[in-house]
């Protein structure tokens, strides 16, 4: 049980930041908060690929002299870095969105409380 | 065949979308016509893609010279291939119908518009024609990050519901992540064709359940099946007019075609029906959407709302034959994102007219008034409402049709009777409108004449419509019967040359 605990705890931390994430987008009232959420639930899916790249007794995947190509197996893939790159560029262009849609939202009433704003929604 | 035309149409869709701003620095006046030629353009290459697809075969475009599994492919099949023309047309009317409305609802914003809208299509495409996972999800977001900008340039309301629309839509893009991720784990690939020979090596791992449900979760959210759909009323609802007309035939469907690319062609027909009851629960939960949807469309009192509820029923459609995993169902699936794309596309469109004709569309204020002084789109609005309801030979009986074919194929006699009954209650919120607009007596009147003898134009009554408003809405809703008309050979020439293996 312990090493089943212990084994993945990669898993695990990956496991408990998807559920802070999903809490603060479905549980927060005000919409900053949900956003941080979205940030934290985006983050842990970025860690879920780098983990899963990870690699004992391997290197970085640059050509390295004394270790030369031909043992493939020696370097940690790079894909999954590379797959995240673009995952981050995506996150960051979402919350750049996320954020003018909050400001946008903050000028037309003056509030980001997701309960006052479906009230206002009502009446107009 | 190798061949450079399916990476032809995402490009042009990026170059404009990239141009329209540079263009435009002087004079604004440019973003209209470069976005019309672009969508033009596409429908152009598209038409010339479907009919080399379906003489020579798939074609695929490898970018950068990388061969897959390596490098990222673009394929075009005659799935891919109809889906792509059938999102390129509808696009072409609906913008063609924006340069009239355009003063109206986006005041001063027509160039950041026309380059998201122009974005939009690119993603669009980009998701129809690739062949790499990864790339689908990139394209996916592109997509969907310029469907929120749409969205939120609408009303005061409108950056409400497109935030959710966004929190919403990242959570389905990072399930489809996350899903993709533990693919990848288990196969050590994102070419669908090669993850599509590799999965049959390892039956029985749960990694390959856990990137099934999370793929369908993801994808579910983004297409707004039943318990996932409450984003879609309010976007559609607060959204610009031509943004409701763009998103509401194409967004949905495009999911709903990753859906059928991704279960049929990338896990397989024995994974996902047989092995994991994937398309069981795809099929009931629509089931369910499809009542649903209709029950509180008919409790609407705004058109565009009424219209949006409508759309959560007809995804159910999609996600019903998708769900019964056999060839008639998926014909039917097919099938109906044509017709919806076409008939959402024309309602959409009508609510965009009476917006701009009586400033609102509230069905309360229809009254019989509207067929003097709109009597095209208010034919168009029968003509959808009727192939909505599905009554032959308009295109949506036919995809209702080989849905019920399809069920009792099935010996689901409980699904039969959900298509059965959505039709009467499509009936029931269609003919409300029509009842107001051509049944009930013209309001009793002080004195002057309520009812004006009809303008008219070419020997046909136009009434106030203006025609670029009234062509792309008469051409969309009227292209409906043909679609019903040539429903067979659509079947027959295309949608039945890609059934899934194993169906």
């Amino acid at each position: 049980m312990t090493d089943f605990l212990l084994g993945h705890f990669v898993y695990w931390s990956i496991i408990i930041l998807l559920i802070i994430g999903l809490y603060g987008m479905m549980f927060k009232n005000n919409l900053a908060k949900k956003l941080i959420g979205m940030i934290i639930f985006q983050v842990s899916v970025i860690m879920f690929y780098v983990a899963s790249a990870v690699k004992w007794s391997a290197t970085v995947p640059v050509l390295d002299p004394v270790t030369g190509v031909a043992d493939a197996a020696k370097y940690i893939s790079p894909l999954q870095h590379c797959l995240m790159l673009t995952a981050i560029v995506v996150g960051v262009a979402t919350s750049g969105v996320a954020f003018s849609l909050a400001i946008l939202i903050y000028r037309n009433y003056k509030t980001l409380e997701e309960s006052d704003l479906l009230n206002h929604m009502k009446s107009s | 065949m190798v061949h450079n035309s399916p990476a032809l149409v995402p490009l042009l869709f990026l170059a404009a979308a990239i141009s329209i701003p540079l263009l435009a620095i002087r004079n604004e006046k440019v973003a209209y016509p470069v976005t019309m030629v672009a969508s033009f353009g596409s429908v152009v290459i598209s038409s010339y893609n479907i009919l080399l697809v379906l003489r020579t075969g798939p074609l695929t475009y490898h970018f950068g010279g990388w061969f897959p599994p390596i490098g990222i492919e673009y394929v075009l099949d005659p799935l891919s291939s109809f889906v792509a023309l059938v999102v390129n047309v509808i696009a072409f009317f609906v913008l063609w119908h924006a340069s009239g409305i355009q003063e109206r609802e986006i005041p001063g914003k027509s160039v950041p518009y026309y380059a998201l809208a122009m974005l939009f299509l690119c993603g669009a495409n980009g998701i129809i024609v690739t062949g790499d996972l990864f790339n689908l999800y990139v394209f996916l977001e592109i997509f969907s990050l310029a469907g929120y900008g749409l969205i939120g340039i609408g009303e005061r309301q409108a950056p409400v519901a497109s935030f959710r629309y966004l929190i919403m839509g990242t959570v389905g893009a990072s399930f489809y992540l996350l899903g993709i991720g533990f693919l990848y784990i288990v196969t050590g690939s994102l070419n669908m064709a090669d993850v599509r020979n590799i999965l049959p090596h390892i039956p029985g791992n749960p990694a390959v359940a856990a990137a099934l449900s999370l793929i369908f979760l993801g994808m579910g959210i983004k297409m707004a099946i039943f318990p996932l759909h409450g984003w879609l009323p309010d976007a559609y609802t607060y959204a610009p007019s031509t943004s409701s007309a763009l998103i509401a035939p194409i967004g949905t469907k495009i999911a709903a075609y990753v859906l059928i690319r991704i279960l049929f062609f990338v896990f397989g027909v024995e994974l996902v029906s047989r092995s994991l009851p994937i398309t069981d629960l795809i099929a009931w939960l629509s089931a369910i959407g499809i009542l649903y949807g209709s029950v509180m469309a008919m409790a609407q009192n705004e058109m565009k709302r009424m219209l949006a509820y409508s759309s959560v029923a007809q995804i159910g459609y999609i996600g019903l034959g998708i769900g019964l995993a056999n060839p008639l169902g998926y014909i039917g699936a097919v099938l109906h994102i044509l017709n919806h794309a076409f008939m959402k596309g024309s309602l959409f469109l009508v609510a965009a007219n009476l917006r701009k004709k009586t400033g609102r569309s509230d069905i309360a204020n229809l009254d019989v008034s509207l067929r003097k002084k709109l009597p095209w789109s208010m034919a168009a609005f029968t003509v959808a409402a009727l192939s909505m309801i599905g009554l032959p030979p308009t295109a949506g009986f036919f995809s209702k049709w080989y849905l019920a074919l399809g069920a009792i194929d099935r010996g689901e006699w409980g699904f039969l009777a959900v298509i059965l009954v959505s039709s009467l209650l499509n009936a029931v919120y269609f003919f409300r409108i029509l009842e107001k607009v051509y049944l009930l007596p013209p309001p009793q009147t002080t004195g002057e004449d309520p009812l004006p003898e009809a303008r008219t134009g070419w020997g046909f009554p136009v009434g106030e419509e203006n025609y670029s408003l009234m062509i792309p809405v008469v051409i969309v809703s009227f292209s409906l019967l043909l679609i019903g008309l040539g429903n067979a050979n659509i079947v027959k020439e295309v949608i039945q040359r890609v059934i899934p293996l194993g169906m």
